[in-house]
């Protein structure tokens, strides 16, 4: 018992020292916010370096997962700006209000405490692509002409599939026939067309790929797709200055400009902030060195990413046991009530993960907070079932035993049941533990940081040294994990318990 | 001390007890035996209150057994079952003191009872810091008889302690179960399906059948006297072929 508490002792103490670590993070700054595609980073980055010239302190929350994030993010408080798509905002964020038009916006949003920059400059619109080869091998020049190719397989992003203006009103705008239509990453898609996996995708106009790997964009002749000219979202709340500190590119990025720029971060691997910092030095004529955030080292860099996944894994984890334990123990007490408390922690578990992450969001904001939630969520089951069915599981006689030995019921669960069960019950936090660590990757899809962070920027940037960078510590640890749990096993589980019977 | 009135007991349709009265008269060794099915372990756990009565009642020492008196009174009785139900994950000295440290004992008290046990019980002293599974069948049954009798309870309730055990062990144990009876005083209700056990232990016999007594007794006046040819039956099955052997072999 004693070593129990030692143990958990420990685990509490990093917990703290982790919570105030997090707090640290991030105090009294603006937070600018990005979509998890380059050229959403590369804006974020330019707003970012804007904020910071004039000497407003920002910092940069990248790569938060898609437009319900981060919309729900700004309405939230928990960044302050981003930059977003006038398309986006009638067609998907403002859908049901029906709004078109630059002036109608500025005002539904001012109703909400949220501003809107003039347009930016260029008009990344939605576009659907094909190799150019086979497009004319089909002589398919338009969306219209799709319509006589039922054959040809569809491979869509997964917020193209389901947007106000994404594929179902486009499939009906055509009358397109195709059945083969599957979501995939939208970085991924081009190397699926490349391969010739799939034949038709959905672009961004502005995206450098286009004329990288040589694409056909099919008119859009039945003008299905609105503009989406770029712009900036901004709290209305925001500190003095940031309206008109971010006002300086208005105008200022043509389709060719932003083209070229997520060509240098995509093709050419050159870091979003550099490219950023470029821009702003050519459009300004100033020095860009000293708008350069230090990237800092790959060690530093691992350190503090192993830091942050550790934090969501550990806190969600304990959280988890000290709730789970008493749940299952009351579950194995009344089997009435543990009936529906498995029922439940059972369906919470079904939930994916990413549609729990985005749950969590209006209530938690985005970072560290809602992807614990989340995990915790998810922790639950694992502990819950082991320790119901690990004092479930306690021979009949060896429970009445304690019972006729006139055992308080009390020492009965801590001096019996419980060690009994103890075997069980770890094995289902390690369980836990190990699907934590891999979950907690999707924390970085909305702001979490950990592993998952270089994994998402990988697969963006189609960069395998980086996905590795995430994927490979996250087995480390887990494998780790497992290691420790076996020690832990020696440690917490009574020694009679490990003995093996001699025949 | 020991008193059932009225006491019936169903499990679903099967009905375990049939509404009986059974007084078990102190210091002495009552034995309760009959075949499989018989209710003999029922009556055991009614006792105990691992099992509650549909009609009737329970009282132990004239205090009627309750929710809310049974673990006061159990506290008064010592509890043996077929396979010890020892805890595995404590050690033998553990599991016999775990009461007696809940209560607050005194060490010093407990290591000189512990030493007692152990000379009462052959068991030896030096076994104590093992774990029930590095126990043989018998020690195991040794140490569970300590951890029943640590507190010195006025009753014994042994539910077929040597069931478990093989031939030599068993011949073993009883004559040392006898001895610590004998010596104890204790009021004892033992539960077995072993005549020869029931005539070698038991002072006074309740032969079982179907949930109800068939007849009470002496072993000599179950033998001499039977109430019900099912008594000279059940005796009759349990004669070993041995006793038959050696009959034949007599001069």
């Amino acid at each position: 018992m004693m070593r129990v508490v030692v143990v958990g002792a420990a685990l509490v103490v990093m917990m703290l020292g982790w919570g105030v670590g997090a707090a640290w993070a991030s105090d009294g700054e603006i937070a600018v916010g990005s979509k998890k595609f380059t050229e959403s980073v590369i804006l974020g980055e330019i707003a970012t370096q804007l904020l910071k010239d004039a000497g407003i302190p920002t910092e940069h929350r990248r790569e938060l997962g898609g437009t319900r994030i981060l919309w729900s993010a700004l309405l939230g408080g928990d960044i302050q700006v981003y930059p977003e798509y006038t398309g986006t905002l009638e067609q998907e964020i403002l859908a049901e209000e029906n709004v078109r038009g630059e002036d109608a916006l500025r005002a539904v949003l001012r109703a909400r405490g949220i501003g809107m920059s003039r347009p930016l400059g260029f008009n990344n619109t939605y576009a659907i692509g094909m190799r150019k080869d086979r497009a004319q091998s089909l002589g398919v020049r338009t969306i219209s002409d799709l319509v006589t190719h039922p054959e040809l397989k569809f491979g869509f992003g997964n917020e193209f599939l389901d947007r106000g203006d994404g594929w179902p009103a486009l499939a009906r705008t055509y009358g397109l026939p195709q059945r083969d239509v599957r979501g995939l990453d939208h970085d991924l898609a081009y190397r699926g067309l490349e391969s010739g996996a799939i034949d038709v995708i959905d672009l961004y106009s502005t995206d450098a790929e286009i004329r990288h790997y040589d694409l056909a964009v099919l008119v859009d002749d039945k003008q299905h797709f609105p503009r989406y000219d770029a712009v900036w979202l901004y709290r209305l709340d925001a500190p003095a200055g940031v309206a008109e500190a971010l006002a300086a590119v208005e105008g200022a990025i043509d389709e060719e400009t932003m083209v070229a720029l997520n060509g240098r971060v995509k093709l050419d691997r050159v870091a979003e902030s550099r490219v950023a910092a470029d821009f702003l030095a050519d459009l300004e004529g100033m020095v860009t060195s000293d708008r350069l955030v230090d990237a800092p080292d790959g060690w530093s860099r691992l350190a503090s990413r192993t830091w942050e996944h550790l934090g969501l894994v550990l806190v969600s984890l304990l959280a988890a046991i000290v709730v789970a334990i008493p749940l299952g123990v009351v579950s194995a007490v009344k089997p009435r009530f543990g009936q529906l408390v498995l029922g439940v922690v059972g369906v919470l578990q079904t939930i994916p993960s990413l549609a729990l992450l985005v749950f969590m969001i209006p209530w938690l904001g985005i970072g560290a907070k809602p992807a614990i939630a989340a995990l915790f969520l998810y922790s639950l089951l694992p502990i819950v079932r082991n320790t119901y069915s690990g004092l479930h599981d306690i021979p009949t006689p060896i429970r009445e035993s304690a019972e006729a030995l006139g055992l308080p019921s009390r020492v009965r669960l801590f001096k019996v049941e419980l060690p009994m069960a103890s075997r069980s019950i770890l094995s289902g936090i390690k369980t836990s533990a190990v699907i934590n660590i891999g979950t907690a990757t999707l924390g970085a899809l909305i702001g979490a940081g950990g592993y998952g962070q270089p994994i998402l920027t990988g697969i963006r940037l189609d960069d395998m040294a980086l996905i590795l960078e995430g994927a490979v510590p996250a087995a480390l640890l887990a494998l780790l994990a497992q290691g420790a749990f076996e020690w832990l096993d020696r440690l917490v589980v009574p020694r009679g318990l490990r003995i093996r019977p001699e025949n | 001390m020991l008193e059932l009135s009225g006491v019936s007991k169903a499990f679903g349709r099967l009905v375990a007890i049939r509404p009986l009265d059974l007084l078990i008269p102190p210091e002495q060794t009552t034995v309760l035996i009959g075949p499989s099915g018989s209710g003999k372990s029922t009556l055991l756990r009614l006792m105990i209150g691992l099992a509650t009565p549909d009609t009737g009642t329970v009282s132990i020492g004239g205090t009627r057994v309750t929710r809310e008196t049974v673990r006061e009174l159990r506290r008064k009785l010592g509890y043996v079952i077929q396979e010890g139900g020892l805890f595995p994950h404590l050690t033998a000295r553990a599991n016999v003191t775990l009461l007696a440290r809940t209560l607050g004992r005194d060490p010093g008290w407990m290591g000189e009872r512990l030493s007692e046990l152990c000379r009462l019980t052959h068991f030896p002293e030096d076994a104590m810091h093992r774990f029930p599974l590095e126990l043989s069948g018998g020690q195991r049954q040794r140490v569970s008889l300590m951890r029943a009798l640590m507190l010195d309870p006025d009753v014994l309730l042994l539910d077929e302690p040597l069931g478990a055990l093989d031939p030599m062990i068993r011949a073993e144990l009883q004559s040392e179960l006898r001895e610590i009876f004998r010596s104890l005083k204790k009021t004892v209700v033992l539960v077995t399906h072993d005549m020869g056990e029931a005539a070698l232990l038991g002072d006074d016999i309740v032969l079982l059948r179907d949930g109800a007594i068939v007849q009470r007794g002496r072993i000599e006046d179950l033998l001499g006297r039977p109430a019900d040819p099912f008594v000279t039956a059940f005796i009759g099955a349990q004669r070993s072929p041995l006793d038959d052997l050696a009959r034949r072999n007599e001069p």
